[in-house]
């Protein structure tokens, strides 16, 4: 019998379409149609400048969109050769830790779903707001964040973040916690994961799989570990790996995962080096709007000092933050706000990097850079032709050598594990399809 | 000795050009080699690329308004990575307009068939020996390559689906 799934169905997270070849309840194949969620992410950055691309890759792992945004500048860093602050690799390696937390938290939230531990998926999701409103502090958004730019950051971090952070952070252990003490020694979520969904090493190197995927068959390739990018280098931190590559094991080293991630954190907010002093203001602080009226005057000299209160939308581009967490290179980075209004030679680097045929351009060449994503490897692949767009952008979604081997896992099983094993595979449409 | 000196040292003469940018070893070959680098890639000691971690391709036409003369149109990119040996290369296949055509990898790497499906979608590069070459993100009616320089980006899609 030929049985169709999706591509919208209740118990699939994420549009895909499996057409499962059954013989009674058994699978005798899966033919797996992607392609649903396919927005042109390849061309269309083809037809924009390199910071316009941000908000595209924003959309591409939407559970953890902060990692695909540093893959996309550090690809375009390595095209420059650019190195930026220390303040802003640690805060770009906070950001992406704590994304990689909501990333799994979704997915083993998202399963135990399935499984029918909604008590599960509730407090999963407690756990993954509380990061989102930490995410929300920073960044100003929960989900289409668009926060990394080319050379730097948007914004510095707020005052006290750390603290806050680690009073969420401790939230989310007590989370992890209580899901560890209802999932893992629990006999129908045990029963139902445990060699389901099996993949042997060696085919998961040959369909090209990395990540948890990859781990939980008992190697241990971790991007952040093989050719440590940003400061991973100065992190204590473990790959935790599984043995027999089922759904059980990719839930154990999820688990592990977040709670690396969260020591990552930890450690980070330990070294991270010092931001803008607070409260050592020299000049005035005055709006914006009163800054370019004097400006126009040609009363410069006496904003030099000055600090502009800026639009919500803009908050941390100012000069006290500014120079921290961004790279000195008036090519690359956008100047402080109180350049842009209050100076010409401000204003004019402005236009010049935000001017059509005038922005970031990388020299002709191509370079490919691998960030260890939620999912596994994330790499972004660009082609310069010195121009301010790119020629080509090329991600490689680390979910897409993973659906190509969910026929693999799910052949020979029943109907009813496909469901714990394609939540625990983690597809996220957004990248698969790009 | 570095991978790409000894594929260089082994294929010299269907090396077209090689290549180091920002610490990436890159080399172009001619498409007859292809399948050879590969198994050269895969099977040799010291080599040992097991993982073929990405696979496109690059359509060249009216790149860099005619500064860089290249004397093919496509290459089709391939990223090789070792996990033993923990180094990348990649290797890039120079493809002519005119009946774009590259030997499939599916053989040697299961990760190539879905891969080559793309590349073939989105720039109607065929791969010879591919078991099962159809459209993957894009539908079966779709038609033009949408990542082919030549193809404007707003272009409209006929409408297909039941005629009512």
């Amino acid at each position: 019998m030929l049985l169709n799934v999706g591509p919208s169905h209740p118990a699939m997270h994420g549009v895909i379409r499996l057409i499962m070849e059954l013989d009674g309840e058994k699978i005798k194949g899966v033919d797996v149609e992607i392609g649903y969620l396919h927005r042109a992410f390849e061309k269309m950055c083809e037809t924009v400048t390199y910071t316009q691309c941000f908000p595209y890759t924003d959309r591409l792992n939407y559970v953890s969109p902060l990692i695909n945004n540093v893959g996309f500048a550090l690809c375009v860093e390595k095209l420059l050769g650019l190195d930026i602050p220390d303040r802003a690799k640690y805060i770009r390696v906070i950001m992406s830790e704590i994304s990689r937390v909501t990333d799994h938290l979704t997915c083993i939230g998202a399963t135990a779903m399935e499984l029918g531990a909604l008590s599960v998926f509730l407090y999963m999701m407690k756990a993954r707001e509380y990061l989102y409103e930490l995410i929300e502090e920073i960044t100003g958004a929960r989900l289409t964040i668009s926060y990394v730019r080319i050379g730097g950051v948007k914004a510095d971090l707020t005052a006290g973040f750390a603290q806050r952070a680690e009073g969420k952070i401790a939230l989310v252990r007590k989370t992890l916690v209580e899901v560890d003490e209802l999932l893992t020694r629990n006999r129908i979520f045990f029963d139902r994961m445990k060699d389901v969904g099996r993949i042997s090493g060696e085919d998961a190197i040959s369909y090209g799989i990395t990540g948890p995927f990859l781990r939980s068959t008992g190697i241990a390739y971790d991007v952040r570990k093989a050719s440590p990018y940003l400061i991973y280098d100065r992190l204590a931190f473990e790959v935790p790996v599984g043995t027999s590559g089922d759904n059980l094991d990719r839930y154990f080293v999820r688990m592990a995962e977040m709670e690396q991630s969260l020591r990552m954190i930890e450690q980070c907010f330990k070294q991270i080096p010092d931001g803008p002093i607070s409260g050592s203001l020299l000049g005035c602080v005055i709006p914006a709007a009163q800054m370019v009226d004097a400006a126009k005057m040609g009363q410069t000299q006496e904003l030099i000092e000055d600090e502009v209160v800026t639009d919500p939308t803009l908050q941390g581009s100012t000069r006290k933050y500014h120079d921290a967490v961004n790279a000195i290179d008036k090519e690359v980075v956008l100047p402080a706000k109180e350049d842009t209004y209050g100076n010409i030679e401000g204003l004019m680097n402005h236009f010049k990097l935000v001017m059509y045929g005038h922005g970031i351009k990388p020299p002709i060449g191509e370079a490919y850079f691998p960030v260890e994503g939620a999912n596994g490897e994330l790499g972004f692949y660009i082609v310069s032709d010195g121009r301010d767009q790119p020629w080509r952008v090329r991600v490689h979604p680390p979910c897409f050598p993973i659906m190509a081997a969910l026929p693999k896992c799910l052949v020979g099983s029943v109907m009813a594990d496909l469901i714990p094993t394609f939540g625990s595979v983690n597809m996220i449409a957004g990248e698969l399809d790009r | 000795m570095t991978p790409l000196q000894k594929v260089q040292e082994q294929f010299s003469k269907d090396i077209l050009e090689a290549r180091i940018f920002s610490n990436e070893e890159t080399l172009t070959i001619k498409p007859s080699a292809l399948k050879a680098v590969a198994e050269f890639l895969k099977g040799t000691p010291g080599l040992e690329f097991n993982f073929l971690m990405d696979l496109t391709a690059v359509d060249y036409l009216f790149y860099a308004g005619g500064r860089v003369q290249k004397e093919w149109r496509f290459e089709v990119v391939y990223h090789f990575f070792s996990l033993k040996f923990n180094h990348r290369i990649r290797i890039k296949v120079a493809v002519d307009e005119t009946n774009p055509q590259v030997d499939s990898l599916s053989g040697l790497w299961a990760s190539a068939n879905w891969y080559e499906r793309e590349v073939w979608d989105m720039f109607g590069i065929r791969f010879t020996d591919h078991p099962d070459l159809k459209r993957i993100l894009m539908y079966e009616e779709f038609q033009g390559h949408p990542l082919r320089k030549d193809y404007p980006v707003n272009k409209r899609q006929p409408l297909i689906g039941p005629k009512i």
